[in-house]
């Protein structure tokens, strides 16, 4: 348990994976998975961790950085256009990087309580909104299946209203971009890449089986942090 | 003007034959291919789709063309109809295809793509063709079909008509996605042969390279486009109808240049279920590998040609006198 707790706060510091400056610029890192790519067997199979992780999650952090890079050059020419122009490509990499980090936080193998319902306060708060465990599962599930193309769906809490929601958010914008006062407490990867080695086209089984590998205590420790 | 008749999936070797005791065959295990099933429609609507039965995968479906004589048809059902030999084959369940339809509707079908699923290999596999067409477009199909089934109002249109129809001027109805991907997909099948790629010749390749300066140029391009496109959709070279000149335009998710009166040449699809079997992450070889070896410039050429009827290109010649 100790142990685990190092190892989460270790890749929480690393988390966002803060490298080098090069010219008073911060540039991300590819984050370590707490866990073997095989560990989330059978639920997520190796190959797939594999690739989601070395590649496509490093393909979002190598284009991400490149576009900070520009984004600086824009900025201290003072070139208005181009620092807009890659106002896409930094949402689209940036938000890849910034979800992916927070989604191999989400997931855990079973045999350290992945898909263990949360005890405690986020437990009573899911039981008062949404009534049941099964009923938010439920929830995500068809948000989830219904996402058209790609995207991502969300368990978020309103920080205001102390509320919380299910969401769904497309491509690659990050949770804020629905509302500035979400915070992610669990985010599923609705993408084809994340499932499609293992599930083929079905995304519904996919919804179905990631809920074993899930890591409630760490959505519950976010949920603590932001309502004490 | 007769009544119209409620008839269930009746194999289409009933009507074939002119005469009427042919009809009485049903039975006989006939090589049918499809399964008409006619909603009530009355004798002045000569619109027909069918809801084909897929028996192999090969065959082909007719999305919105129906033999001459299908209201000729329906009449001599309509008298048949109360024979009751008929009544009797219903009920034993004799007929072919769907034993489950209780319902009778006419939808759209499932059109198969013009070549063996296997033909493409190795650029594009037969696993992904088989995944890509009989899960993935089959999918977009038979849930078009359902969201159709609930009411009458979208009922009738041709399948480029409900594409414009649904997008709705960009307040997409919810059909939209299902209708828009059926399309891309039959389009995207006819954008590649076994064998294509190479380049497109005579007036394509001029048009090309008026617009786009070369050839390498237009394909640099297309391959950009692919590349820098964000999350799920297509490619596609179109022919705008106002600018008067070829241009490649990358979509999200189900859209498609129709929607905004453009003729698309050819597409490339970049949903991440087109490419991952065979590429995993790697979209950029699989656009490479497609301009290379899959595309078809016969089509495009095809298309070209349909299109240079919609809008004029050149400068007229005008002589003088």
């Amino acid at each position: 348990m100790a142990l685990r707790t190092l190892i989460t706060r270790k890749s929480l510091g690393l988390g966002l994976g803060v490298s080098q400056s090069v010219r008073g610029l911060q540039t991300v890192s590819l984050p370590d998975l707490p866990y073997d790519y095989g560990a989330l067997e059978p639920a997520i199979s190796g190959e797939i961790m594999k690739l989601h992780h070395q590649k496509h999650h490093q393909t979002y952090i190598t284009n991400y950085n490149k576009a900070l890079e520009q984004l600086h050059e824009a900025m201290e020419k003072g070139d208005s256009s181009t620092v807009v122009k890659l106002q896409g490509a930094i949402k689209f990499n940036g938000g890849g990087h910034v979800n992916h980090s927070i989604f191999w936080k989400n997931l855990t193998p079973v045999h350290e309580g992945g898909g263990e319902p949360p005890k405690g306060s986020l437990g009573w708060a899911i039981d008062t909104h949404f009534g049941s465990m099964e009923a938010l599962v439920a929830k995500i599930n068809s948000e989830g299946a219904a996402v058209q193309g790609s995207g991502w769906v969300w368990l978020g809490l309103d920080k205001d209203l102390k509320k919380l929601v299910v969401e769904t958010t497309a491509n690659q914008d990050p949770l804020v971009t629905k509302g500035p006062n979400l915070v992610p407490l669990l985010g599923i990867d609705v993408w084809e890449h994340a499932y499609y080695l293992q599930y083929k086209n079905v995304r519904p089984d996919y919804l179905k089986n990631v809920w074993k590998v899930i890591d409630w205590k760490y959505a519950s420790e976010v949920y603590e942090k932001e309502c004490p | 003007m007769e009544k119209p008749c409620q008839i269930k999936s009746i194999p289409l070797s009933s009507f074939r034959a002119a005469k009427p005791e042919k009809k009485q065959n049903q039975h006989a295990p006939a090589p049918v291919r499809y399964t008409y099933k006619y909603r009530e429609i009355p004798l002045q609507r000569d619109v027909g789709l069918a809801v084909r039965e897929e028996k192999e995968e090969m065959g082909y479906c007719c999305n919105n063309s129906f033999p001459a004589s299908s209201h000729v048809l329906l009449t001599d059902l309509s008298q048949r109809w109360k024979c009751p030999k008929l009544q009797n084959l219903r009920h034993k369940g004799q007929f072919h295809g769907s034993q489950k339809a209780s319902k009778v509707l006419a939808f759209y079908g499932l059109k198969a793509p013009p070549y063996k699923l296997d033909a493409l290999e190795p650029h594009m596999s037969r696993r992904t063709l088989e995944m890509h067409w009989g899960d993935h477009h089959r999918g977009y199909v038979e849930g078009l079909n359902k969201q159709l089934e609930k009411d009458d109002i979208l009922y009738g249109h041709t399948l480029d008509e409900l594409v414009k129809v649904t997008y709705n001027n960009g307040n997409p109805l919810p059909e939209f996605n299902n209708a828009a991907q059926v399309w891309n997909h039959d389009f995207f099948w006819e954008s590649m042969q076994p064998g294509g790629g190479d380049m497109p010749r005579l007036g394509l390749l001029e048009q090309i390279e008026k617009d786009f300066g070369s050839f390498t140029n237009f394909k640099e391009k297309f391959l950009e486009a692919a590349l820098t496109l964000f999350g799920s959709g297509w490619v596609w070279l179109v022919l705008k109808r106002n600018e008067r000149c070829l241009a490649v335009v990358k979509t999200s998710n189900a859209i498609n240049p129709i929607v905004w009166d453009d003729i698309p040449i050819i597409s490339l699809d970049v949903w991440e279920h087109a490419y991952y079997l065979d590429y995993k992450n790697d979209k950029g070889k699989y656009a490479t590998v497609f301009m290379n070896h899959l595309v078809s410039w016969n089509a495009a050429a095809a298309r070209m040609a349909r299109a240079e009827a919609f809008v004029n290109l050149g400068e007229p010649k005008i002589p003088i006198a």
